[in-house]
């Protein structure tokens, strides 16, 4: 029971400093900023803990973070070697072809206006479609390794990324067109110079999108079929085996690499499209 | 015209690349069975026998929408007979089976969309549930949260908690960030010379949120309930895939996996496809209905 009142008076005792430091100055600081959400993230941890243990929950239903950071702390290499299966070998090689096939198309199409006018809206409709699905199929044309998770990926992101770049490549404004016709500019200099940079915010919002998507696929693509290591492979199988200490670290490497992965493509927006106003003023 | 026919050109485009996919993929297999038979085949025979095997690699367009049409509107929704009529693996017809996903789908979105309109709705008035939640909600975002999908399916399961209740779960989770991010955004967007003219009323901040906020943000509202409602039919489909195909869209794909049927695969896939084309097109529709009666649609 001093599990539980421990939790609950941490709780409190943060919630009431929490709504201190958001009505204080500090809010407006870089540093409040982020020591808010920690101190909130902090107590979820606290509570869960707290309430596992006050209520003895089992380890097969709910494992408290003690046990899942020991799990971290033991299992290093197993969780590098399903990382590095999953996540550089599945999700980025596909990530890498999709997204560069997807740009490619995009500016391959875009010297007919009938076929852009064609492409977006077959390609957002296919965007929206559950693309997960053809995980069995790839699973069975290229194998169970890597390759087969790469190619689901590939399948994945390349819609989301051809939509925006299509859109983005329309973003120069007519003016600035004529402009580029006015300097004699060739349709490569045009795309160069002004199409291309003008259509990065879109092609960066596409390449973002398409992160979450890729790990997604990777994961989702391992329950079909994979060999003995992956992110996928480990979560089916140890939840069978009801080692759920396993599975919220094998999680907490997926949430890991996937804000990682967000925010090294975020970063690269900045560097790139720096011009942009949703970049500037910060 | 001038838009239906560029569409028009681009699915031809797919569908006369997929027939020579299945050309392509499909010919080994023949080539292999005519040598084993020690016959030898024509170009023409080739392409006539890789558009009608019985486990291609590649399904022909037509073999699909024959399957399609077979597992619909052949099969009994509900066979008790046991009698498989469409030669697929299951007696029951694929309506059963996107029924069972759809339901799931559904009362997921919508536990996902109430639970995130009200998070946004808390976020907007408290600015310590603003400053703590936020950021979280944000991050959410660029998280694999479906891969945490096969342990709710099996700790709810060994809860004495199955069937719909449990992939509800991943579908409302999966709608709910994007609900909450879309709405938080919508809630903020009137501007303040509007908040300003409401405290000149001397409203309170139930009669603004009510008056102002929440019709201000259904643009934002219903962008968000489309990204959701994709997410939730995706969350449904893979959480059938742990409790080892039962029923559902996820099952047949997984059945149809086990027992390498490709066609039955591209079946389910489209079925899948037309699902999730009809939700987003239902959220559509009346997403264009209600901003048109509210006068925000030009």
């Amino acid at each position: 029971m001093t599990w539980v009142a421990g939790a609950m008076a941490f709780w409190l005792a943060a919630w009431v400093l929490n709504a201190r430091l958001a009505a204080g100055r500090l809010s407006r600081h870089p540093v409040g900023r982020l020591a808010i959400p920690a101190l909130f993230g902090i107590t979820l941890l606290v509570v869960w803990e707290g309430l596992v243990r006050g209520f003895s929950v089992p380890a097969a239903i709910l494992p408290p973070p003690s046990a899942i950071a020991a799990r971290i702390a033991v299992s290093g290499p197993v969780l590098w070697g399903d990382f590095v299966q999953t996540f550089v070998k599945g999700a980025l090689t596909g990530y890498a072809i999709g997204c560069s096939a997807a740009i490619l198309t995009a500016l391959a199409v875009d010297r007919s206006p009938f076929l852009t006018r064609g492409l977006l809206p077959v390609g957002s409709f296919l965007a929206a479609l559950p693309i997960v699905g053809i995980a069995p199929i790839m699973v069975m044309w290229f194998g169970f390794d890597w390759q087969s998770k790469a190619a689901v990926v590939v399948a994945m992101v390349f819609f989301p990324v051809l939509v925006n770049t299509v859109a983005g490549l329309q973003a120069a404004e007519p003016m600035q067109r004529d402009l580029m016709r006015t300097y004699g500019a060739s349709y490569r200099q045009t795309l160069a110079k002004l199409r291309l940079p003008a259509a990065m915010p879109f092609i960066f919002n596409g390449l973002k999108i398409a992160t979450t998507l890729a790990l997604i696929g990777a994961i989702v693509a391992e329950f079909f079929g994979s060999p003995i290591r992956g992110m996928g492979f480990r979560i089916s199988t140890e939840v069978g085996r009801l080692a759920l200490d396993m599975v919220w670290a094998e999680i907490a490497v997926a949430a890991l690499a996937g804000s990682a992965f967000y925010g090294a493509v975020a970063l690269a927006e900045r560097a790139v499209t720096f011009w942009h106003p949703s970049q500037r003023g910060r | 015209m001038a838009r239906v026919l560029p569409v028009v050109t681009v699915v031809a485009a797919i569908v006369v690349f997929w027939y020579a996919a299945t050309v392509w993929l499909n010919a080994a297999w023949t080539r292999d069975q005519a040598a084993r038979a020690g016959l030898s085949v024509t170009f023409a025979e080739v392409v006539a026998d890789t558009m009608a095997q019985e486990r291609p690699v590649l399904p022909a367009p037509h073999q699909v929408a024959a399957e399609l049409w077979k597992s619909t509107v052949a099969e009994e929704v509900f066979s008790r007979r046991g009698i498989v009529q469409s030669g697929t693996l299951s007696n029951r017809s694929l309506i059963y089976h996107a029924w069972v996903t759809l339901s799931a789908t559904l009362v997921g979105f919508a536990i996902g969309t109430v639970a995130g309109i009200l998070l946004a709705v808390g976020i907007v008035h408290n600015r310590a549930m603003d400053l703590s939640v936020m950021p979280w909600a944000i991050a959410s975002q660029t998280i694999p949260i479906l891969a945490i999908a096969p342990m709710i399916i099996v700790v709810l399961n060994s809860l004495g908690v199955s069937g719909l209740i449990p992939k509800a779960i991943i579908s409302a989770y999966l709608s709910f960030f994007p609900v909450v991010v879309g709405m938080v955004k919508g809630l903020r967007s009137p501007e303040p010379a509007q908040l300003d003219l409401l405290r000149t009323y001397n409203a309170s901040a139930f009669q603004t949120l009510r008056k102002l906020r929440l019709p201000a943000s259904l643009p934002f509202l219903f962008a968000s309930l489309k990204v959701g409602i994709a997410a939730s039919l995706v969350g449904a489909i893979v959480g059938e895939l742990p409790t080892g195909a039962v029923a559902g869209i996820g099952a047949r794909l997984l059945t149809g996996s086990y027992y390498g049927q490709t066609v039955q695969i591209w079946a389910a896939l489209f079925a899948a496809a037309i699902v999730a084309a009809a939700l987003v097109g239902t959220v559509g529709a009346i997403e264009r209905r209600t901003l048109r009666a509210m006068g925000l649609l030009r």
